[in-house]
């Protein structure tokens, strides 16, 4: 039995639409900004309530990081919209000169990140985002668990003062935290353990959470610990958890190279070096699937956990 | 003295600026700043209303956006001798610590600098989200901004373009300076731009033509261009400007776009640009 249970699934990207729409009636200054995407990023909503306030960019993904950039020197909280490929990739120098050189207040949300993004296939799985956002001074990057954590966090990003890069997705998943306010920043310990911890974002803290389960039944103690703040990192929640367990497996839906677990095994490295094992997808491109099937293709599976536990506190001799 | 004499001096003193600081750090860009000179001592001095201090949001005052950064050191100068900044921090431009970064930059807070450019293709976009930010504040004024030819290759102009005349941004004036060179010839050579003034004008602008190297002529065309604002169309520009204006061996070459004089062209050039309200 896993420590957390859920009665509904829904996609992290409706957290998302859900959380602007409450913004649009808080606060005026919030603008939307959308790529011709409007539905797959749920801001129809927001559209239909501010009109004044949302402007249909069309296929122009680069004008629109610009267009924010102008907004905000203005004083506004635009909030883009668009796939996770076409929010970095597509638009990096953008994103890099106008917003986070410039230390524009933008808010870059980009749902169907990963490779759960399914049947569409790798031009539109964005593995590599985490990592180039996280590259860029200034650049803060949210990656949220579950439908109600993603809509916290996007009220909680128009808070901040600076660019975000906000990473969600886009099939039906379980939620499982509260509807408790984000904290920009701050680690989500969600299970006490004593033997390895595991360090999941974004989708793949419910793998954690299936994981932990099947060691538990194995007799393994795992900890684990939701990083959905990449970039600051809690170092501090990292070091405590590490002191304790001697051992970690990162758990992300991105590319090994340049993603959570690189940033956290920089934190080891510096402070505390320990095992480490990495599950992600291991400098490849994906391919078209269900989520769930490809995930265990690309060793992103809950037994992938489970097993890279195992190795992880083998290696602690 | 006429108000037009004045401005007059006051681009030729800029223009010694701008040699003087390219050659005093050996790097940078004097051609398009000295082809620039007319029109940001035009816009600075007579046509747009701004405050100082210098405030970021431009709330309540019209705003500039440089797009082609690489005119910095025209733009700094104006800049100081606008007196957003002490005219002496001119001869810090691209030093270790300076605030006058090689390519504009907000990170330092130099004064009248709201986003860094650089990097072509980027200013129109953000001039056209100010500018809506405007028109949602309900602020009357209008959103200036300034790219080259050669930046007109760069695609996402071009979206902007699009934009800017579908969402019907009319408080939005753009200028490109057309002095027909780019870094590796000229700009007919490298990528020509065909009929510039009738794409803008498929794209749904409003166009006007005009002799960048003449005051008065530039003065005109931006209040020409302020009364057609406001009717549903954005405005765009066509400047003729000659690159390199005022130093007879820099006119005209796109050898001139990124080079710094010699000891002996510094000479050369201040010998053919007259000290008028002082050098800083």
């Amino acid at each position: 039995m896993t420590k957390f249970t859920f009665t509904e699934k829904k996609d992290t990207r409706s957290g998302f639409g859900d959380g602007l729409y409450e913004l649009g009636k808080s606060n005026s200054n919030v603008v939307g900004l959308c790529a011709d995407l409007i539905g797959s990023l749920k801001m129809g909503a927001f559209q239909k309530e501010f009109p004044d306030r949302f402007f249909q960019v069309g296929i122009a993904e680069a004008n629109m990081m610009g267009i924010a950039a102008g907004l905000a020197t203005a004083g506004k909280i635009p909030f883009t919209g668009t796939f996770a490929n076409f929010s970095t990739g597509r638009v990096y120098d953008q994103l890099r000169q106008s917003i986070a050189y410039s230390e524009k207040n933008v808010k870059v949300c980009a749902s169907h990140a990963g490779l759960t993004l399914g049947e569409d296939g790798a031009t539109h799985q964005m593995l590599e985002d985490i990592g180039m956002t996280k590259m860029l001074p200034n650049f803060t990057v949210v990656v949220p668990c579950d439908y109600n954590q993603t809509k916290a966090a996007t009220i909680a990003i128009a808070d901040h003062v600076g660019p975000v890069y906000l990473r969600f997705g886009r099939p039906k998943w379980p939620i499982f935290t509260n509807d408790e306010p984000f904290v920009i920043g701050k680690a989500q310990h969600l299970i006490e353990g004593t033997d390895v911890t595991i360090f999941a974002t974004g989708h793949m803290v419910w793998k954690a959470i299936e994981a932990e389960a099947r060691l538990a039944d194995e007799g393994i103690s795992a900890e684990v610990i939701n990083l959905h703040t990449i970039k600051p990192l809690d170092n501090d929640a990292i070091l405590r958890s590490v002191s304790k367990t001697g051992c970690v497996v990162t758990a992300e839906e991105h590319q090994v190279h340049g993603g959570m677990g690189e940033s956290v095994a920089q934190v080891l490295v510096r402070n505390h070096p320990v095992p480490q094992e990495f599950v992600a997808v291991n400098d490849e491109f994906g391919e078209s699937g269900k989520p769930e099937e490809l995930l265990d293709k690309y060793g992103l599976g809950t037994q992938d956990i489970v097993n890279a536990a195992k190795k992880s506190i083998q290696r602690k001799g | 003295m006429s108000d037009l004499s004045k401005l007059n001096n006051l681009a030729t003193q800029i223009r010694r600026d701008i040699v003087r600081m390219v050659h005093g750090v050996q790097s940078g860009h004097p051609g398009g700043s000295l082809g620039c000179t007319d029109y940001l001592v035009a816009l600075y001095f007579n046509v747009m209303k701004y405050s100082n201090p210098f405030k970021m949001t431009g709330k309540g005052e019209d705003m500039f956006f440089l797009s082609n950064g690489h005119i910095s050191p025209g733009w700094y100068a104006t800049l100081a001798r606008a007196g957003f900044f002490e005219l002496n921090e001119l001869s810090t431009f691209r030093e270790i610590n300076t605030r006058l970064q090689g390519h504009p930059a907000t990170e330092e807070n130099l004064p009248g600098v709201r986003v860094a450019s650089g990097s072509l293709g980027q200013g129109l976009s953000v001039a056209c989200g100010a500018a809506l930010a405007k028109k949602i504040d309900g602020d009357p004024h209008h959103v200036f901004v300034l790219m080259g030819d050669g930046e007109q290759e760069e695609g996402q102009v071009w979206e902007a373009a699009m934009f800017a005349a579908h969402h019907k941004i009319d408080n939005l004036i753009a200028t490109i300076d057309y002095n027909g060179q780019q870094i590796d010839g000229p700009v007919d050579e490298v990528m020509s731009l065909g009929d510039l003034a009738g794409k803008y004008e498929s794209f749904g602008w409003d166009v006007l033509s005009c002799n960048g190297n003449n005051i008065q002529e530039i003065i005109d065309k931006l209040n020409i261009a302020k009364d057609r604002s406001g009717q549903g169309k954005p405005i765009v520009i066509c400047m003729k400007t000659e690159m390199g204006k005022g130093v007879d061996f820099m006119e005209g070459s796109h050898k001139w776009h990124g080079i710094p004089p010699s000891d002996e062209d510094l000479e050369n050039a201040l010998n053919q640009l007259e000290e008028t309200i002082g050098d800083y």
